[in-house]
């Protein structure tokens, strides 16, 4: 009785094709994980390698100087370095209230379901927008646009090291706008997760003492929320110091330094797209350099970001 | 002092700032979204409007050959196709499999977190850094049967910004996938193989082609790592073996006359960016619909 | 300001034919009842009748929930709570509310009392206040040591003492209670059951509860809660208040054989 039972099930046994399958199937899996951590590490040693020469022959002068002149092969990369600091901090700071402005407005009972739904969506859908776009819109029509008011501001203002020199195009300030542009949505879309993962009884706590919606967000919802706003607020920094075509199109491309922010300058990731195509010899190990320099700035900025969202999570 | 009396007072200090506050946050989200529709309402105005059936399919002119007409973007759209493609080849496989390593095989040990966390470290690399590693390992060193900047080059780099967020997606995908089906099917004496391609992954599957969508998108906008890996091609593509050699697309044709001083090469510029902020929107909501089905289940 | 309306005297919070409604699905109808001052009322009745409902509705914590509507009359102190010139802000400083789960501040356990008190603009010493919260919410003993730990190294019968210190620390005049035990083990119940014996000298109480032993402890008025099948809707329910009295009167003689029924756990 029993036997006849068991033979209708051939596979009682596993055969071992199956298990070969199954075991084979695993360490593909395990390979294709891998390969992140291959590629991540390729690239690193690829661009620390590349740029050994240049390592060598200007050592930390590199981050210091601002020549930069293929004709005698002198090579500094100071101007693009401040560039990128100060572009992406700049854009920060106008970005950070819009974008946690608008995750409050889109999340806390201020107007209508439909209505913050379509917000955020259009906040989101901003980011869909390719970075190339942005720059054609940013030199064809917004730096054009803006030119009159940065002159006002040359004018009235000039005194001043950041607005001591007349606007003629395209320039760092033109650049500092089109980030904020691109990393807002990054900003809000994070802080509206994180404000959205806030308990219903924290706010229920708070309006059931008698607190009103702006105590409720600034002394319960954002404490309770800043570990992820943190973090976004992060890797949007990440992201403004490594973007590149927008701010190419519209920073001007300028290795000459200048305070400042109305005439044009360079970031590393404009320097690199700029001169990677037709450069030779020692400058791309120059270049190589730069992009090694991005590479650990945005590093940083990443992993930092992921250890304060560990660090700074509450319990609740 | 109590307040005895319960109605509104508009005098208040806490109700003054409460309605400024409510206020400010009300045009903070209108600064935040006058881009999108400065932007979209440009695109749609210059873009639409020099668009016809010729510059849909012809080739572009090089730059001031002819004053009148710059041609069109027909090879650009093609190539961004064929590009996408080849990083969608590399990256699906990839990123699944990384993905469902980390969701069902890893136990949360050291070589797990690692990946993951160099996960999180590979989608914040910049992608311009990308095209930098490529133009070094395959663009100089002509390893792809000796060809330089190629189609396959810039599908490469692509992929290297791909490949985060599909693992990502699926790793999440498959954990929203409930314990009890997986303990289901492995009770019944199914390998894990049968249980991840039978059960779980199946039950991801909308999620992961979200996230799929979405890494499309984002790659098909991209140029950083296009302009020292694909190139730029004025010709259509013919051939098969036509993706070892440079080929153009539609971000980087945007780049390169955008930056033009003709007139012409400017809308042919503004006509690509039509093209393909049109197609990423779309894959956007598209994505958002897959996902939104997902949630409905 | 609103016209003031007569409420009869000894009665704290009065509802006249009051109707709830989330968007088109009505929650509970035409709601009487005059609950009284300094006394301890229970609402109780099966899962589903709208009780948390109709406690929500009389600090306006409804207000929070998309959809929510009241039509009738909530009056407190002869004023209609639900009058457009209300601020709700207003109404849960003088009516607090205790909840279901218990709910502390990601902050130190002093910090969730003084964050009450200072949203109320207290200028009084925080120290005192906070001790003598704590202590009214007989949770002064765990807590004195460790004022600067997080609410949550609590357990979690002493976090909802710690709730029910913050909402006292506001000194309303009223407090409502829901579920407040519901989430917590027996011991800790009882401890929060003598709490309320205390607090009942100096605050009207308004509890919602599951528990009829419980309601039977703690309360001197008992409202009966049920839930009637919507004709030609299958499924819906509407709730509505079957029987008001005496806790003892309720539990002992009361006038409706369901009221009977659902005591004796016949259905809930």
């Amino acid at each position: 009785m029993t036997s006849e039972n068991t033979t209708k099930y051939s596979l009682r046994r596993r055969p071992k094709s199956e298990k070969l399958i199954d075991e084979s199937f695993r360490k593909l899996t395990i390979a294709m994980a891998a390969m992140v951590a291959v590629v991540l590490v390729s690239i690193l040693l690829v661009v620390f390698f590349e740029s050994t020469e240049a390592i060598g022959r200007y050592g930390l002068s590199f981050l210091v100087t601002s020549e930069w002149n293929p004709v005698t092969d002198e090579y500094g990369a100071f101007t693009a370095i401040y560039g990128t600091m100060l572009t992406s901090l700049a854009s920060l700071l106008i970005a950070i209230p819009l974008g946690v402005g608008t995750a409050i407005f889109i999340t806390e009972n201020i107007i209508p379901e439909k209505i913050r739904n379509l917000v955020g969506l259009m906040v989101e859908l901003l980011a869909a927008i390719p970075s190339v776009v942005l720059g054609l819109w940013a030199i064809m029509v917004m730096e054009p646009f803006l030119r009159p008011f940065l002159k006002q501001l040359h004018e009235n203002l000039g005194w001043i090291p950041i607005f001591s020199s007349e606007p003629i195009g395209p320039g760092v300030a033109p650049a500092i706008l089109i980030l904020v542009v691109m990393i807002l949505p990054i900003i809000t879309s994070i802080s509206r997760d994180s404000i959205n993962q806030v308990p219903d009884k924290l706010r229920e706590a708070a309006y059931g003492i008698g607190a009103t919606r702006w105590s409720t967000i600034f002394n319960i919802i954002l404490p309770a929320a800043i570990s992820g706003i943190a973090g976004g607020i992060l890797l949007a920094l990440g992201r403004a110091m490594g973007e590149t075509m927008a701010v190419t199109m519209i920073i001007g491309n300028s290795n000459n330094f200048s305070w400042s922010i109305l005439s044009p300058g360079y970031t590393i990731s404009a320097l690199l797209a700029n001169q990677f195509g037709e450069a030779d010899g020692s400058q791309v190990s120059s270049l190589m350099f730069a992009a090694l320099i991005l590479m650990i700035l945005t590093l940083v900025v990443n992993i930092f970001a992921q250890w304060i969202v560990k660090k700074l999570s509450l319990k609740y | 002092m109590i307040q005895k009396d319960l109605t509104y007072k508009k005098n208040l200090p806490r109700n003054i700032i409460g309605k400024l506050l409510t206020f400010a946050s009300f045009c903070f989200s209108t600064i935040a979204i006058a881009p999108l529709i400065l932007v979209l309402v440009y695109v749609v105005i210059k873009g639409g409007s020099v668009l016809s059936v010729d510059i849909l399919f012809s080739e572009p002119q090089p730059p001031g050959d002819d004053l009148g007409s710059a041609g069109g973007i027909g090879n650009a759209i093609v190539g961004t196709f064929i590009i996408t493609g080849i990083a969608t080849l590399i990256s699906l496989p990839i990123g699944v499999g990384g993905g469902i390593y980390l969701a069902e095989y890893s136990k949360g040990g050291y070589f797990a977190r690692f990946i993951r966390f160099g996960t999180n470290v590979l989608s914040g690399v910049p992608s311009i850094i990308a095209g930098v590693f490529i133009y070094a390992v395959i663009v100089v060193t002509k390893v792809i049967y000796g060809s330089m900047f190629s189609g396959i080059a810039g599908g490469i780099s692509l992929s290297i910004l791909m490949i985060p967020t599909v693992i990502k997606t699926t790793d999440e995908g498959l954990k929203l996938v409930p314990d009890e089906l997986r303990k289901a099917s492995l009770g019944l004496g199914a390998s894990m193989f049968t249980t991840i391609t039978d059960i779980t992954l199946p039950s991801a599957v909308k999620s992961i082609s979200t996230g799929v969508v979405l890494g499309l998108a984002r790659a098909a906008g991209e140029t950083a790592p296009l302009i020292f890996t694909a190139l730029f091609s004025y010709y259509h593509i013919t051939s098969f073996s036509d993706i070892f050699y440079e080929m153009s697309s539609l971000s980087v044709l945007i780049y390169n006359f955008a930056l033009e001083p003709y007139k012409a090469q400017n809308e042919l510029a503004w006509a690509a960016s039509f093209i393909l902020v049109t197609v990423l929107l779309l894959m956007n909501i598209l994505s958002r619909y897959l996902g939104s089905i997902t949630t409905n289940k | 300001m609103p016209r003031k309306i007569k409420q009869k005297k000894n009665i704290c919070i009065s509802l006249e034919n009051v109707s709830i409604s989330y968007g088109k699905f009505e929650a509970v109808r035409n709601i009487y009842c005059d609950l009284p001052k300094s006394k301890v009322t229970a609402l109780i009745g099966p899962s589903g009748c709208g009780k948390s409902t109709v406690l929500r509705s009389l600090n306006r914590m409804n207000d929070l929930i998309p959809g929510c509507s009241l039509k009738g009359r909530v009056l407190f102190e002869g004023i209609d709570l639900y009058n457009p010139q209300i601020d709700p802000v207003e109404v849960r400083r003088r009516i607090g509310m205790v909840f279901q789960q218990p709910n502390p501040f990601p902050k130190s356990i002093f910090e969730n009392i003084a964050y009450g008190a200072r949203v109320n603009g207290y200028t009084g010493n925080l120290n005192e206040l906070v001790e003598h919260s704590l202590k009214k919410a007989a949770v002064w003993d765990e807590c004195k040591d460790k004022l600067n730990d997080s609410g949550y190294s609590l357990s979690g019968g002493q976090q909802q003492r710690l709730c029910i210190a913050r909402t006292i620390a506001i000194e309303p005049d009223v407090i409502l209670m829901d579920e407040p035990c519901s989430a917590l083990d027996p011991i800790s119940t009882l401890k929060i059951e003598e709490t309320i014996h205390e607090l009942k000298k100096s605050y009207t109480i308004i509890i919602v509860t599951h528990n009829m032993q419980q309601a039977l402890r703690v309360s001197d008025m008992t409202a009966f809660y049920n839930a009637e099948e919507l004709e030609g809707v299958s499924g819906g329910k509407v709730g509505y208040l079957a029987e008001f009295n005496d806790t003892e009167k309720i539990f002992n003689s009361p006038d409706h054989k369901t009221t009977q029924d659902y005591i004796s756990g016949k259905f809930g």
